[in-house]
């Protein structure tokens, strides 16, 4: 940035997505769309947030009406790997593996 | 839809804090037409490296003390220009039970139309771990070191904020946690709802302060809760305390500790200590 704005102000809200916060990962959540209910806990629980909801049909799912409901995707350029979708998964439905980079 | 929520990803808090969940939650209820007032600590700091913002509401950091200052200003001058909007303030534990504390009480004596959340991670986090008013009894803190002249770690009772702004007569006032999200949801409804000063004070996990997994964070808030540490309650105008979550069976705070290394020194007897307390409180909230 060349300049600083008067009174410091930002004007682009919400332009921390350009900080690819991704990267601070040693663990990486990898959800299990077979086993995944669509509870979405994992979403409602996400801090980054770096979980979003996306239309299921086009997904694997435990049972076929299962797939009218949208479905949870985690957004890896964001998620810092805290696990704490894996831990209130109530199915069990996310793995937590070592990241590979 | 990746930006549904109205505060970004990409900021700088620590993998596993609870604070942005709060925060994203709360704005979800309040909407687009909200103003954030949000005092020094963890949440400013992390979330508004300068030239970036994770906010997408109007926002403005001040002081550690003034947050309750600066709204009540606001408030007023909305007023004056017959403006209409939220006006939310964010602070933690030290922004509000320490230094905010007199500001707080004014805005709420003055009786200033703002939801005020303190998000309590127990401790000054943000500044390396030090004690502040709402560090419970018998938690380590770089402040309350343990050892041989001092087994037990903080030797206070925490400060209880909520009751403090409840006896100003505050139009809504209520214990939050995230872990139990239904009670929590219809309580920020209620707040958002209610004319007048509120008060929320939300519990929140801070895995680096309390030495805790960071996968754990729900986990602990939801024990903090059933073991009867963080009782849930909610109160309109100074009256009764409403419990709005007993559990059925209590579990015993040791439950609680266990999953915290900031408790770990703690001998049965300190344990048995405050276990006592916790019933003692339960017995004179019993119905």
């Amino acid at each position: 940035m060349k300049e600083i704005t008067r009174g410091a102000v930002v004007k682009d809200a919400g332009n921390s997505v350009v900080n690819k916060t991704g990267s601070w990962r040693t663990f990486k959540p990898i959800i299990n769309y077979e086993k995944c209910i669509r509870c979405m806990i994992c979403w409602i629980y996400c801090p980054e947030p770096s979980i979003y909801k996306e239309d299921g049909k086009d997904y694997d799912a435990p049972k076929e009406p299962i797939k009218k409901l949208p479905v949870p995707v985690i957004d890896y350029d964001y998620c810092k790997g805290c696990g704490i979708c894996v831990n209130e998964c109530p199915v069990k439905a996310i793995d937590f593996v070592k990241e590979v980079k | 839809m990746k930006d549904e929520w109205l505060f970004a990803p990409g900021h700088g808090m620590c993998a596993g804090c609870v604070v942005p969940a709060l925060v994203k939650h709360i704005l979800a209820i309040a909407g687009k037409n909200t103003f954030v007032v949000n005092s020094t600590g963890c949440l400013e700091v992390a979330t508004t490296e300068y030239p970036r913002t994770s906010w997408k509401v109007p926002w403005v950091h001040v002081a550690f003390e003034n947050s309750a200052a600066v709204a009540s200003g606001i408030e007023a001058a909305m007023k004056k220009f017959g403006e209409e909007g939220n006006i939310i303030c964010f602070a933690g534990d030290g922004g509000t039970a320490d230094i905010g504390m007199q500001a707080l009480s004014g805005m709420v004596e003055r009786g200033h139309d703002v939801l005020y959340v303190m998000y309590d991670n127990e401790a000054y986090m943000n500044t390396g771990i030090q004690r502040s008013g709402a560090t419970p009894y018998g938690a380590w803190t770089t402040t309350s070191e343990v050892g041989k002249a001092n087994p037990i770690g903080n030797l206070r009772p925490k400060k209880p904020v909520a009751d403090i702004i409840a006896a100003h007569k505050a139009a809504y006032v209520a214990t939050v946690n995230l872990a139990f999200f239904q009670d929590f949801k219809k309580k920020v409804e209620k707040a958002m709802k209610v004319k007048g000063p509120r008060f929320l004070h939300a519990i929140v996990t801070c895995p680096t302060g309390w030495r805790a997994d960071p996968s754990k964070g729900i986990e602990i808030m939801r024990l903090a809760t059933e073991t009867g540490i963080f009782p849930l309650w909610e109160n309109e105008n100074g009256g009764k305390k409403r419990i709005t979550y007993r559990p059925k069976k209590f579990k015993p705070v040791k439950e609680y500790f266990k999953l915290q290394s900031r408790f770990r020194h703690l001998s049965d007897d300190i344990i048995e200590k405050i276990q006592e307390d916790v019933d003692r409180w339960w017995k004179e909230h019993s119905e």
